[in-house]
């Protein structure tokens, strides 16, 4: 009996230590983000591998029961095709909005090239959350690809979410209709800005919820196309996000909010296009220093600071709605 | 020492099937929870600390291998191994009944704890929408696959246990 009794006192003390260790870890990663990073990117290289390995078996096993005859060379060419239309879908929405900037700012001369052709690599879905609760996933190309934290995913033409880790060979993307996403966008007519935020209640619907949208002369209906807005901290101007799919007026009147339907198809989500040059980037110095002015217009008190990418960023902040 | 090996083989494994091949298993977007039942399992077959310690390893492989705060999980499995640990007494060799009610009862204490400290911190308070969706139907999905493999695991650890 004292045996058992001592026992169960080890064991007590065993789970209050490892419980503190636990809530030290938890401790660390909250304030730091950055100290487990070299541990994870340890295991990310020995489990991409592996993982490409168990998901190609998973995507050959799936395959198989889906097709039984040619399925192999069916798959093959479909996979080259759906990427030639992924790319070319995304290259036409792109000229798309190019012809109603062009056409809108035409009067305007002068215009510096906003929506660029992005350098794209190709990446494959190897893994997913290990949990139900949120939409992140992990694809096999990685820093030693050119992939840096920040950088936007797109596919089916249509904007897929952002790169939060990465590794060498692997890196984590969060997607937008995870319930922690939350991403500036604006109405491609109007250009009026909105938060496209991801939850979990409307995933089943296959919708994501928009909120805030300024839409002052009520000119945005449904249907109408949402790209993510060339005032975000994160997103490159002009991907295509969704079309409103439902819209109505905040209690506050003065903002409306509703639902947007995504164009990518998040349940079949395999192949991946990784835009490798992030948004700072792609603000030239021009830019910037044109939205250092716009902002020094409206707060004539501020300090003017002449470092342009700075100023941008808090110009982003000054703005729009505070979101990535 | 080989039952160490062994359970860190069998964590590592289920690990993998979690974040990987069970995604092809989706019904209704959710997944089971393998590691869940590894940790209740060895909780339920050899006692508190078994279940204590198999918990805070697959939490920890948990954490570090998927993209969540690190230590998170492992708190949570952890405390579900010890708890389940307590039924160890009760435990008989061909009662199944016994480990999938706790399987289940374990699947819903997680759920829950998870919603509690990433959803319902965030300020999204519609908890039965939550429970409804996404807690009950893991916990039944990772019941019927505690119906599949409790057997294996049983036969794993009296075959560890001989040799010992």
């Amino acid at each position: 009996m004292k045996r058992k009794n001592s026992d169960k006192q080890t064991d007590r003390v065993w789970l209050i230590l490892l419980s503190i260790l636990c809530t030290a870890l938890i401790a660390v990663s909250f304030l730091k983000e950055s100290a487990f990073s070299p541990v994870k990117k340890a295991t990310g290289i020995f489990i991409a591998p592996v993982q490409k390995g168990i998901n190609g078996l998973g995507s050959w096993l799936s395959g198989f029961t889906v097709n039984f005859s040619d399925a192999a060379s069916l798959r093959e060419e479909n996979a080259a095709l759906q990427e030639k239309v992924d790319t070319l879908t995304a290259e036409n929405s792109q000229l798309v909005l190019e012809k109603e900037e062009l056409s809108r700012l035409r009067q305007l001369l002068e215009l510096g090239e906003q929506y660029s052709d992005y350098e794209k690599v190709g990446a494959r879905v190897i893994s997913k959350d290990s949990g139900n609760w949120f939409n992140r996933f992990t694809i096999d190309k990685g820093s030693n690809d050119g992939i840096k934290v920040d950088a936007n995913v797109i596919a089916g033409g249509g904007l897929v979410g952002i790169v939060t880790e990465v590794g060498p060979h692997w890196a984590i993307v969060r997607s937008i209709i995870d319930d922690n996403s939350n991403v500036s966008a604006m109405v491609a007519t109007t250009s009026d800005t909105c938060i496209i935020a991801g939850n979990l209640q409307l995933i089943d619907e296959g919708t994501l919820s928009l909120v805030k949208l300024t839409d002052e002369n009520s000119k945005v209906h449904v249907g109408d196309k949402v790209v993510t807005s060339n005032i975000s901290e994160k997103y490159l101007p002009g991907i295509l996000i969704g079309y409103i799919c439902e819209l109505s007026n905040d209690a506050n009147n003065l903002t409306k909010s509703g639902q947007i339907t995504p164009v990518v198809d998040f349940r079949h989500l395999q192949e991946v296009l990784v835009i490798l040059e992030l948004k700072d980037y792609v603000a030239s110095p021009e830019d910037a220093n044109e939205k250092d002015q716009v902002v020094n217009d409206l707060n004539e008190g501020q300090k003017h600071d002449d470092d342009g990418e700075d100023e941008t960023e808090d110009s982003n902040i000054l703005t729009a709605p505070r979101s990535e | 020492m080989k039952r160490k090996i062994t359970m860190a083989i069998l964590i590592i494994v289920c690990t993998f099937l979690q974040c990987g091949v069970f995604q092809w298993l989706r019904i209704a977007s959710i997944k089971p929870n393998p590691l869940l039942i590894i940790t209740v399992s060895f909780g339920l077959m050899r006692g508190r600390k078994s279940g204590m310690l198999t918990g805070f390893f697959a939490g920890l492989c948990c954490d570090l291998f998927s993209f969540s705060t690190v230590g998170f999980y492992a708190l949570i499995y952890m405390w579900i191994g010890y708890l389940a640990g307590h039924f160890y007494r009760i435990f008989y060799d061909d009662d199944i009944k016994t480990p999938l009610l706790l399987v289940f009862v374990a699947d819903l204490i997680y759920g829950t704890v998870c919603y509690i400290f990433t959803f319902l911190l965030r300020g999204r308070i519609d908890f039965f929408f939550y429970l409804g969706r996404i807690i009950i139907p893991e916990a039944l999905y990772t019941i019927i696959l505690t119906i599949l493999t409790y057997r294996l695991l049983y036969h794993l650890n009296q075959s560890l246990s001989k040799e010992c």
